[in-house]
């Protein structure tokens, strides 16, 4: 099945033997010379690229207060080492957070602290830590900056909260400025920037899924779901990952909030122009990037004269629409201010369980036996419902209203210490497959122990990479890909239909 | 790495697929099945032509669901799920499926 060791299960986690540059030889496929300067990125490595990478870094730490902190404050206290489940699938220690920040750290510290300096003059840099910006540093960058999913587990465990994720950023960044971009992420911005979605689905294609959906839920249920697509007026315009229209189990998450809209009976649209809720301008570090995304959002909203936002099962995008939307799109005075703005298909759902408007059949679920992948970006990036820690409840809460057996993973692995389901903050590529495989080892031992002990038959999620990265990489561990599903494909199987 | 098909050369990208989409034709997936120690089948090929038809009229493959859904409406109901595709296509039917048929690469979180 692969022609590299699968990591194996065990019955708790254990912090594996180091292995120096076992992953060195893991790294993405560089983007082509479109692909970057439809980002404004150089089409290759530009020349002088040593002094320009340099002048990157201060450019970043000038503009970002928060890189600055994170590059001078870190205490070697070791914190951090054993909590990247990249280290842990892995056993390479430059995937220990610490490890993979000085990547960085050791060029600004050459160039941006006077030690650094006065040491690099005297040609022993590596007496306070600094190192020169050169070839080989680069291709360290480039490997290690692209095994780390932004998932911010380490920063919940390091004392000073050191972001790892924002120095991966800001490296990616960099590497894109002076030429060095990844293929995936950047060959999807620019399909998002000609066609609207990651997938570079066009207006007719989705218009066909969309039907091809509502005959698939008449078909089932006898009753005529819609899934409109550019609606004038419509109240709602529901964002979400391109996947949902087609990837499965996300298809089934999609066919859920169809239901779940139809219940409430509210009129919402998709819009073909916004068709993703995916931002990977985040991924990449770039604010310019991350922006022309976004506004495409505030375009469709204004041209449809919608009055609410909802964002569907997306990690990544929650953080974007819950953290930055306001100020990268902003201001949303246009939009109803009783609701949330923008709101998560979780919390609409929630909200209306909670007022009693959605009837379940919870029997219909009886043949699963579920558990929760909490995402890293919902856990510890952004917030759900208007209370503190809503983004861990409101997700179970809805599992439990519409199915019968629910058991959580050990509670070091989920909440704010999640882990990471191996895919995330760009990585979600073939080419990268060891990694993601190895990267997933710390869940997949997890969901054993429930399954184990609990009878769990099937794992829940609302990530469109995390779904994808586990129905793909489980079947190594000996999982079969359909114990992944939608947390509102479990709505979708358990709602009772009450209108016509 | 240049693939050879019926005595031409064609350009492929790092993932195998072909770097232009016109060049496509039936050796093309053949040749490519090859290289992946896999025979084609009529089976293969019920595949292969529908997401070529589906790629001519809307210039992307078609969802999984759109795709299980044809395929089970002409080889029957027992074959339009995604567990008889991937026992066709092992590498995923919308990627390798794909990569034969001479269609881009779906992109994304899929």
């Amino acid at each position: 099945m692969a022609d590299y060791e699968i990591p194996k299960l065990k019955e708790y986690p254990v912090i594996p033997v180091l292995q120096p540059g076992v992953s060195a030889h893991l790294k993405p496929y560089v983007a082509k010379a479109d692909f970057q300067t439809a980002l404004n990125f150089p089409g290759e490595l530009v020349e002088n690229w040593e002094q320009k990478a340099i002048d990157k870094i201060g450019e970043l730490k000038g503009k970002y207060r928060s890189l600055q902190v994170f590059l001078d404050s870190c205490v070697k206290c070791g914190a951090c080492t054993d909590k990247c489940h990249y280290y842990l699938g892995t056993s390479d220690p430059k995937n220990m957070p610490v490890a993979r920040q000085d990547l960085l750290r050791q060029v600004y510290r050459r160039y941006y602290t006077f030690a650094g300096k006065l040491f690099g003059k005297l040609g022993i840099p590596g007496f306070v830590g600094a190192k020169e910006m050169t070839r080989e540093v680069l291709d360290d960058w480039y490997s290690y900056y692209h095994q780390c999913s932004q998932c911010r587990r380490c920063s919940v465990y390091c004392p000073y909260g050191i972001d790892t994720a924002e120095i991966s950023m800001a490296a990616r960044e960099i590497m894109d400025s002076i030429g060095v971009g990844q293929k995936y992420c950047n060959e999807i911005i620019a399909k998002v920037f000609k066609i609207g979605n990651n997938l570079g689905l066009p207006q007719p294609a989705l218009e066909d899924t969309l039907l091809g959906l509502e005959e698939d839920v008449k078909d089932a249920t006898g009753v005529d779901v819609k899934f409109p697509l550019d609606v004038k007026g419509a109240e709602i315009l529901l964002v979400t990952p391109s996947a949902d229209f087609f990837a499965e189990p996300h298809v089934d998450g999609l066919m859920g909030y169809a239901k779940v809209f139809h219940e409430a009976g509210v009129s919402w649209t998709v819009s073909s122009y916004a068709s993703e809720a995916a931002n990977f301008g985040m991924f990449i570090g770039s604010y310019e990037n991350m922006r022309k995304v976004a506004l495409r959002i505030r375009e469709a909203a204004l041209e449809l004269g919608v009055k609410r936002i909802v964002f569907g099962e997306c990690g990544h995008a929650w953080r974007v629409a819950y953290s930055f939307l306001n100020t990268l799109a902003g201001p949303f005075d246009f939009l109803d201010p009783n609701y949330p703005v923008p709101q998560h298909i979780c919390e609409f759902t929630h909200d209306l369980i909670q007022k009693g408007k959605l009837k379940f059949d919870k029997s219909a679920n009886d043949r699963r036996v579920m558990t929760y992948h909490d995402s890293c970006n919902v856990a510890r990036a952004s917030r759900m419902g208007d209370k503190p820690g809503g983004q861990f409840t409101i997700p179970r809460e809805i599992i439990k209203a519409v199915c019968n057996n629910f058991y959580d993973m050990p509670p070091d692995t989920i909440g704010e210490a999640t882990y990471c389901c191996g895919g995330g903050g760009g990585l979600l590529t073939d080419d990268l497959m060891e990694l993601r495989v190895k990267g997933a080892l710390p869940r997949m031992e997890a969901l054993k122990h429930v399954v184990e002990n609990n009878g769990v038959t099937h794992m829940a999620a609302i990530c469109a990479i995390c779904k994808s990265q586990f129905t793909k990489v489980i079947p190594y561990y000996g999982f079969k890909m359909d114990q992944i599903v939608s947390v509102h494909q479990l709505v979708s199987d358990a709602i009772v239909l009450t209108k016509q | 790495m240049p693939i050879e098909v019926n005595g031409k050369t064609m350009e492929t990208d790092e993932e195998g697929y072909l770097a232009d989409l016109n060049q496509w034709e039936p050796a093309v997936a053949d040749v490519m099945a090859k290289l992946d120690d896999c025979q084609l089948t009529d089976s293969h090929w019920e595949v292969i032509n529908f997401l070529r038809e589906y790629y001519e009229e809307y210039q992307i493959a078609p969802a999984v669901r759109v795709l299980t859904k044809a395929i089970g409406k002409k080889l029957g109901p027992d074959k339009g799920n995604s567990k008889y595709l991937y026992e066709l296509f092992p590498y995923g039917p919308g990627k390798q499926a794909c990569k034969y048929a001479g269609l881009p690469k779906p992109t994304g979180c899929v």
